[in-house]
C-alpha cells in the first residue's frame, strides 16, 4: 500500500513537472510568439498586433500553466488556436483512432518479440537467431516515417506499422532478460538435476524473469507513442500523432500542451503499471 | 573488460566499421560540394546518365550530389549531437552518483521526467516553432542541438548507477583512506571507470539521432531547403509516382540504413565490452 502511494505520488509529480516542462520548452522555444500572419502582406499593421496579443496570456508559462491545470480540472483544457475548437473535444474525437491503432500495434510488437525471443532462447537455433536478429536490427534501422511509408504503399493499417517499430526493442530486451535468466545458477542446478527443458523454461526461466519481462510493456508503449507521430502523419490516419504534428506546424501552444500532457499520462501509467507489476512480481 | 586486454571485433562487426568509414570518406571528401543545390533547368527528373548517375529530383537538382551532401550532414552532425549528450549525462548523472543524497534523488526524478516525456512530439513542436526566416545552416545546427540536449536522460540514468557502484567501491575506498577526496578522487578514480559506459551510450545515440533526424525530415521538419540531409532526401518517397518513374530515388533508403545498421553492429561490440 505504501509502495502504491508513493508510486502514485512520484506518477502526479512527474505529470506535473512534465507538463510544466513541456509548455516551459514550448514558451521559450526560438520562434515562440509569431506566426505566419506576421508575413501575410494583405494584412493590415492592426491585424497583425491583433494577432500577436493572441500570445500575450501565454507570455507568463508559470501562470499560464497553473491557470491551464485550474481549468483542466474542470475538463477545460482551453480553446484550439488552428482548429477553433475545444481542445478536449479534439482529443476526444481524436483519441479512439490513435488507441486502437497503439493498442494492437504495442500488443502485437510486444507477441512477435517475446514470442521470438523465448522461441530463440529455448532451442537455440542459429537460424532462427539469425533471423530474428537480421530483421530486428533491420527495423532498428529504418524510421518510424519510413515502416510507415512502407505499410502506406502496401495498403497496411496504422497498427501493423507500430508493431513493427516496437517489435524490434522489445526483442532485444527480452533476449537479453532471457539470456540472463538462462545463465543463472540454479539453471544449471536444475539441469544437472535431470529437469526437462519444457520444465526449466517454464519454472526456472520464465517465472524468475516475469516481473521484467511484463515491464517491456511500459517500453512498448512508449516506443509506440514515439512512432505514432510520423506514422499517423506517412499513413493520413486521423488520430493524436497527425493532431501533434498540424498543431506542431501552426504553433498552436494550447493544443500541444494539451496532447503532451494526455500523451505523458499515458506513458506515466504505463510506467508506473509496470513497475508495480515488477515489484508486486518481485515480492 | 579486463585492463590490458584487446577488445576483439567479430567479422561482421569489422564488416561494419568498413563499409561505416567507407561511407563516411565517401562523403566527407566533399564530392558533390556546391552542385548540390544547384538546379538543372534542362534536366527536371532526369534518369540516371553518365552525368547524373542517381539522375535528378523534381527541382533538376542532381540527386548523387544531395545525398553525398546529405550524408555528411547526418554523419558529421548525429555524432557531435550524440557527443553532446554523453557530455550532459557524464556531467549529471556522473556527479549526482558520485555525491548521492538528495541531489541524486533530484537527478533521478528529473531523468525520469525527461524519459517520460514524448520528445519526438516536443521536438517536432520547436522545430516547427523555429522563425519563418531561420538560415538553413541555422536550422540544422538547432534540430540537431536539440536532439542532442533532449538524450542526456537514458545515458544519464546509466552513468548515475556506474558512478554510484565506483563510489562504493573497495578502491575509492583505499584511495580516500589514503587521503584522495571530493573533486580529485572524482577525476581521478570515478571518471576513467566511466568511460566504457560513456563510450558504448555516444555509439547508442548516434544511430539513435540519424534515424530520429530522418524521422523530423520526413515529416517536413528537418533540415531546411535547400540544404539537405538523409531526413530530408526521404521527403522525395512520398511522391509515389516520381518513385515508381525512378527507383534511383530510394539510394538514401540504401544509405541510411547501411549507416544506422553498421552503427548498430559496433554499439552491440560496445554494450559487451562496457559490461
Amino acid at each position: 500500500m505504501h509502495a502504491l502511494v508513493k508510486h502514485l505520488r512520484r506518477a502526479l509529480l512527474t505529470l506535473f513537472l512534465g507538463g510544466l516542462l513541456g509548455a516551459t520548452f514550448l514558451r521559450f522555444s526560438p520562434g515562440w510568439g509569431t506566426d505566419e500572419r506576421d508575413l501575410d502582406p494583405r494584412l493590415s499593421s492592426e491585424s497583425r498586433k491583433a494577432a500577436r496579443a493572441e500570445y500575450d496570456s501565454e507570455r507568463n508559462v508559470l501562470l499560464y500553466y497553473l491557470r491551464y491545470l485550474k481549468q483542466a480540472l474542470t475538463g477545460d483544457l482551453g480553446v484550439s488556436r488552428s482548429f477553433n475548437r475545444p481542445v478536449a473535444e479534439l482529443l476526444r474525437e481524436r483519441l479512439p483512432e490513435t488507441a486502437r491503432s497503439l493498442a494492437f500495434g504495442a500488443a502485437v510488437g510486444m507477441l512477435t518479440g517475446l514470442a521470438l525471443a523465448i522461441a530463440n532462447a529455448y532451442a537455440g537455433w542459429r537460424l532462427l537467431d539469425l533471423s530474428a536478429s537480421l530483421l530486428g536490427g533491420l527495423s532498428l534501422s529504418i524510421p518510424a516515417g519510413l515502416v510507415a511509408l512502407l505499410c502506406f504503399w502496401l495498403r497496411a493499417p496504422v497498427s501493423w506499422a507500430i508493431a513493427l517499430a516496437v517489435f524490434p526493442h522489445i526483442y532485444r530486451y527480452a533476449a537479453q532478460i532471457l539470456k540472463g535468466a538462462y545463465d543463472a545458477g540454479h539453471v544449471l542446478a536444475a539441469r544437472a538435476g535431470g529437469q526437462s527443458e519444457p520444465r526449466i523454461l517454464a519454472a526456472h526461466v520464465l517465472l524468475p524473469s516475469a516481473p521484467e519481462l511484463l515491464a517491456l510493456a511500459a517500453v512498448a508503449v512508449t516506443v509506440a507513442f514515439g512512432a505514432a507521430v510520423p506514422i499517423e502523419v506517412i499513413c493520413d490516419s486521423p488520430g493524436i500523432g497527425q493532431l501533434a504534428w498540424k498543431a506542431a506546424l501552426a504553433r498552436d501552444l494550447p493544443l500541444l500542451v494539451g496532447i503532451t500532457l494526455l500523451i505523458t499520462v499515458m506513458t506515466v501509467t504505463a510506467t508506473t503499471l509496470a513497475d508495480l507489476a515488477t515489484k508486486g512480481g518481485r515480492a | 573488460m579486463t585492463p590490458g586486454m584487446t577488445p576483439r571485433m567479430t567479422k561482421s562487426q569489422k564488416a561494419a566499421a568498413a563499409m561505416f568509414l567507407l561511407l563516411a570518406l565517401v562523403s566527407l571528401t566533399g564530392i558533390g560540394g556546391d552542385r548540390a543545390s544547384l538546379q538543372n533547368r534542362e534536366a527536371i527528373a532526369a534518369p540516371p546518365s553518365v552525368q547524373f548517375p542517381l539522375g535528378t529530383d523534381d527541382l533538376g537538382r542532381d540527386r548523387l550530389a544531395r545525398l553525398m551532401e546529405g550524408t555528411r550532414v547526418s554523419i558529421l552532425l548525429a555524432p557531435a549531437a550524440a557527443l553532446l549528450s554523453t557530455l550532459l549525462a557524464a556531467a549529471i548523472g556522473g556527479a549526482a552518483g558520485y555525491i548521492g543524497g538528495r541531489i541524486d534523488r533530484i537527478v533521478v526524478t528529473v531523468a525520469d521526467l525527461f524519459l517520460s516525456l514524448p520528445w519526438l512530439l516536443l521536438l517536432l513542436a520547436v522545430r516547427a516553432l523555429l522563425p519563418l526566416n531561420t538560415s538553413p545552416m541555422a536550422s540544422v545546427m538547432l534540430t540537431f542541438l536539440l536532439l542532442g540536449c533532449l538524450g542526456w536522460a537514458n545515458p544519464g540514468r546509466m552513468l548515475r548507477a556506474a558512478a554510484r557502484t565506483a563510489a562504493g567501491s573497495d578502491y575509492v575506498l583505499h584511495a580516500r583512506a589514503s587521503g584522495i577526496g571530493g573533486w580529485r578522487l572524482f577525476w581521478r578514480m570515478v571518471v576513467p571507470n566511466l568511460f566504457p559506459i560513456l563510450l558504448a551510450q555516444f555509439w547508442i545515440a548516434v544511430p539513435i539521432y540519424v534515424l530520429s533526424e530522418a524521422n523530423l525530415g520526413l515529416l517536413g521538419l528537418g533540415v531546411s531547403e535547400p540544404l539537405s540531409s538523409l531526413g530530408s532526401l526521404l521527403r522525395e518517397l512520398t511522391n509515389y509516382a516520381s518513385l515508381s518513374r525512378n527507383p534511383v530515388a530510394l539510394a538514401p533508403v540504401a544509405v541510411l540504413v547501411t549507416i544506422a545498421s553498421c552503427l548498430h553492429l559496433l554499439v552491440n561490440k560496445e554494450q559487451t565490452r562496457s559490461c
